[in-house]
């Protein structure tokens, strides 16, 4: 048995709300960051004993929200935390989300010290009038700066995220912005396009037809021209909307794209373990008020709670692992599920493939390059 | 029961009105429906069919009720449909009725709708009193409204009663002028069995019931019947009354209501508007008004998934047992495989087909643009019906066509009438009045040829007036007109589905403006799609749906796989209400895009 897990830990806090976020996270400050931080571990502990064997953890994640709100010695707390609890493994990732502007020299030379070993910088845009439209509390120089003081603190393993497809974008905008990011020569960019989520004042501004956003064609553009402009500068696209320098891939987003175990704890986390096969999901409540209550009471706040029918499983097997641009192998599909993939998806891929969307390349089936751009259409097929 | 103690009586009102509030109030009030079985809206719901003895589509319920005047009266509340599609059905309703109740909404007034049936009714010499609904709005505007009856109809208001279904104000005060103001039925019991049949349907345990309004007379159970108009005689097997639910009755005589089983099997054999007699001593003169009902407005039917097909026969053999007035008959699509060439009486019927073939069916399906019967004189000399465009002759054989005209009366506040007018004049339309209800009220009547109001009149109409104008039409004749046939095309074949007849003038606008529509409705698919209309072989619009860029979520945050799962599903799910053409999807918006208004 797989014994491997991730750890992923939310911190739901924010200075202000950008004006495109969906995801749990609070302007409003409910809680001082230490009580969180003590609900956190009260949850860890609570986790590892309700464990049927134990886990050996190999990344931690701190995301958001904004873990840069959280002071360093908390951050350390934690970290020891899943040393004890999940035999955090010494070579472990350890990855903090920062948002510019919300750290200091000081304060990230405490993460390293603390133990944080990559840093991942919500940089979203390196143009101040785009990072207005997005509501971000920070300016370009602000980023900059957050990079240089990083490098400083001894970071040497830095992600960039960018954001584009931007109210008033266009390509030419776009391919500056990836060229200003790539000169900072961070270990790896993620670059999102952006996606108007419901409910979020962009929704909001979209509906009212007050959001300029780029027509589908410039967009495609975009998204097609970040590979291209990133591998000059030696990025290798190894996922739809991830790049990195050699031996520098986000170790723990790929646990999500490979299906292994990862247990995410705080507020509005998700969770995921292999056993009991096909694999048990859940996560706990986006509320502060409802998680806080829970933990009070000494009981898990898990919520959703869902063992996966095996077709499901079969199909997030392939959506997830076709994400990755090396693709899936079909040995370890049988592997996994004991029937061969053509069985079962046959006529799919077969389809995908003569559409030109999928190809076979040795033991591998991955997305072509318009199957990367188009992959909702492939991954649809296998629902 | 003495005929004396009878009154029969109808509710005319406008859709929304509160008709069916107020019904329920009666119900309530006189103990018809203890407050336990009290279901919100007794008349008017569909679900109520399955459960059994309680009626349904047009219902009648005979309420007890103790007058002031100390005696004990039976009142039958007879309620029709209400809409345009209907008129003839709530025609014979009316001809079982001495009086009606005319509601109007106090904050609203007068609408067409209403007009129509109050004419009706008054055809019918039924006595009609007014009573204003809603009063406890705020808006509400008793003299007004009271005004607009005086004036447009010409019915007496200054004492109408001021009711609110809603919250049971006036429901005793409504009673009392029925006893009042409806004069009981007359007839005579002694004389040969005369009933008029106002409503049939079919009941999967009972076989066909029939609902009667005896006017001479009296028939029991076990009397043989005979319907006049196709002669033939059943035993009377059940013979009761609605109160609500059925109830078995020793008799029926002159002036009474009630239903009739009669191992009718086919609702088609009972008519509306049939005279029901004795077999063996029929009366010596029917009753007047008997028509046959014919299907207006054609379209076609089909299952988006081809093996629905089964179900889709079977669900509209179910509700043809219901409703003779709608025909289906299998019809066969290049474009979208086997369905049903389906008949209504107006665009609402086919509406309430649809949504209940939908809803009670769990089918989706996609709906061809409407179509009228045309009459095409072939050079032969013969004359054939044809009731969709893919019938039409090739035109060498084709003398001339010719359509359906109606003639069209809307109710429309006055700031309107310019709007109108270029909407009508725009659909082909004769004017032939103008009429100045009050100063702020107009009456606009016009002849107007079908095919036009089929498609997207009744839309445009809304938009135009906000909703406030109302329309009512009664079919006139066929004239002859310049019609062509214009195909559309996707990647350069012909959907035989989006075919349409249309008038030669117009061909050109419609062509442009249905493949822009289309542009709007088809997604992008992973090529090009090219969208073209054309008349023979000439091509006289096309649109391009360019090739699908990107599909594509970047985020996938935190492990919440479930969430781009939601999404792809999401997706997924819209694709399966598609249709595949040759090898592009089309929306079943795409169909009907014919009837889209601009906003």
């Amino acid at each position: 048995m797989d014994d491997t897990t991730a750890l992923y830990i939310h911190i739901p806090f924010c200075v202000r709300k950008c004006l495109y976020c969906a995801f749990a996270s609070t302007d409003e400050a409910p809680l001082a960051t230490g009580e969180y931080a003590a609900l956190l571990l009260r949850e860890m502990e609570l986790r590892a004993a309700a464990l049927a064997s134990p886990l050996r953890a190999t990344t931690l994640y701190l995301g958001g929200g904004t873990p840069s709100l959280l002071e360093p010695d908390l951050v350390g707390n934690i970290i020891d935390c899943a040393i004890r609890l999940f035999r955090l493994d010494p070579a472990a990732e350890i990855t903090l989300e920062a948002n510019p502007g919300t750290v200091t020299a000081g304060s990230l030379a405490g993460y390293r010290a603390a133990g944080v070993n990559r840093l991942s910088l919500g940089v979203q845009s390196l143009d101040d009038r785009m990072l207005a439209r997005l509501g971000r509390v920070h300016t370009a120089r602000e980023a900059k700066d957050a990079f240089v003081q990083a490098r400083r603190a001894g970071f040497d393993n830095i992600g960039i995220d960018l954001i584009h497809g931007l109210p008033g974008q266009d390509l030419g905008h776009w391919r500056d912005q990836l060229r200003l990011a790539a000169a900072l020569r961070p270990e790896h960019i993620s670059a999102y396009g952006l996606t108007v989520e419901e409910g979020t004042p962009f929704a909001r501004l979209e509906d009212q037809g007050e959001l300029a956003l780029p027509d589908e064609d410039e967009a495609a553009a975009m998204f097609e021209e970040t590979a291209e402009l990133l591998a000059e500068g030696g990025y290798e696209q190894y996922e739809i909307a991830n790049f990195a320098l050699p031996a520098h891939r986000s170790r723990h987003n790929q646990v999500y794209w490979r299906r292994g175990n990862y247990l995410g704890f705080g507020a509005g986390a998700h969770s995921f373990l292999r056993e009991p096969f096909p694999g048990l999901r859940w996560r706990n409540p986006d509320d502060l008020g409802t998680y806080g209550c829970s933990l009070a009471d000494g009981v898990l706040p898990e919520t959703d709670i869902t063992l996966l029918a095996e077709e499901d499983a079969m199909a997030e097997w392939l959506f997830l692992g076709l994400r990755m641009l090396e693709g899936i192998e079909e040995a370890r599909f049988r592997e996994e599920f004991g029937r061969p993939l053509m069985e079962i998806h046959g006529t799919a891929i077969e389809g995908l493939c003569a559409a030109g969307l999928l190809v076979r390349e040795g033991v591998r089936l991955r997305l072509t390059r318009r199957g990367v751009i188009l992959s909702n259409r492939v991954f649809a097929a296998f629902l | 029961m003495k005929i004396e103690t009878i009154r029969n009586f109808s509710i005319i009102a406008h859709i929304d009105h509160g008709k069916s509030t107020l019904a329920d109030r009666l119900l309530e009030y006189t103990g018809a429906l203890s407050e336990r079985e009290k279901q919100d809206q007794f008349l008017d719901k569909m679900d109520l069919e399955r459960e059994r003895g309680i009626t349904i589509k047009a219902q009648t319920v005979r309420l007890n009720y103790q007058a002031d005047d100390g005696k004990d009266y039976v009142l039958n509340l007879i309620d029709t449909p209400g809409h345009v599609d209907f008129t003839y059905e709530v025609s014979r309703s009316l001809a079982a009725c001495e009086g009606g109740l005319l509601v109007v909404d106090a904050s609203q007034g007068v609408e067409a709708q209403t007009l129509a049936n109050v004419y009706l009714a008054i055809d019918n010499n039924l006595e009609v009193f007014p009573v204003l609904n809603k009063i406890d709005l705020p808006a509400a505007e008793p003299e007004r409204v009271k005004h607009e009856i005086e004036e447009i109809i010409g019915l007496d208001a200054h004492d109408a009663v001021l009711a609110s279904a809603k919250e049971g104000i006036g429901t005793r005060e409504i009673l009392e002028e029925i006893v009042k103001k409806i004069p009981p039925p007359e007839g005579d019991p002694t004389a040969p069995l005369k009933a008029l049949l106002f409503d049939s349907w079919y009941d999967q345990y009972q076989g066909v019931i029939i609902l009667v309004r005896l006017i001479d007379g009296t028939l029991k159970k076990g009397d043989k019947i005979q319907l006049v108009s196709t002669a033939r005689s059943y035993e009377a097997l059940k013979v009761g009354v609605f109160a609500p639910v059925m109830r078995e009755v020793p008799q029926l005589s002159a002036g009474e209501v009630g239903f009739v089983i009669a191992g009718i099997k086919d609702v088609a054999d009972a008519k509306i508007g049939d005279t029901v007699t004795h077999a063996l001593k029929p009366c010596t003169t029917p009753l007047g008004g008997f028509k046959e009902v014919k299907p207006m407005v054609f379209s076609g039917l089909y299952p988006i998934d081809t093996s629905q097909y089964e179900q889709l026969r079977d669900a509209l053999a179910k509700l043809k047992l219901n409703d003779s007035s709608f025909s289906y008959e299998p019809e066969t699509s290049l474009a979208l495989g086997f369905g049903f060439r389906c008949g209504f009486l107006g665009l609402l019927h086919m509406e309430i087909i649809q949504e209940r073939l939908e809803r009670e069916f769990n089918l989706d399906l996609i709906t061809t643009a409407p179509t009228v019967v045309y009459k095409v004189h072939r050079l032969k000399g013969d004359v054939i019906s044809i009731e969709s465009a893919n019938q039409l002759p090739p035109t060498q054989e084709i003398d001339y066509i010719e359509e359906p005209f109606i003639l069209a009366s809307i109710h429309t506040p006055n700031e309107f009438v310019g709007g109108i007018l270029a909407l009508c004049e725009e659909k082909r339309g004769v004017q032939r009045e103008i009429k100045y209800l009050t100063p702020t009220r107009v009456m606009i009547i016009y002849e107007l040829p079908l095919n036009e109001v089929v498609l997207d009149f009744y839309d445009r109409l809304k938009s135009i007036t906000k909703g406030y104008a109302s329309l009512d039409y009664e079919h006139l004749d066929y004239r002859r007109s310049e019609l062509v046939r214009m195909n559309i095309m996707i990647n350069g074949e012909v959907v035989d589905a989006l075919s349409l007849i249309i008038h030669r003038d117009k061909a050109y606008y419609r062509g442009r403006d249905l493949v822009s529509k289309m542009k709007e409705l088809i997604p992008r698919q992973m090529f090009e799609v090219a969208i073209q209309a054309a008349i023979g072989t000439k091509v006289i619009a096309r649109e391009t749906v360019k090739a699908l860029r990107k599909d594509v979520l970047a985020k996938c945050y935190g492990g919440d796989i479930t969430r781009k799962r939601k999404l792809l599903e999401k997706q997924k799910e819209g694709k399966k209400r598609m249709k595949n053409v040759g090898n592009v999807e089309l929306p079943q918006e795409a169909f009907l895009a014919i009837l889209k208004v601009e906003e």
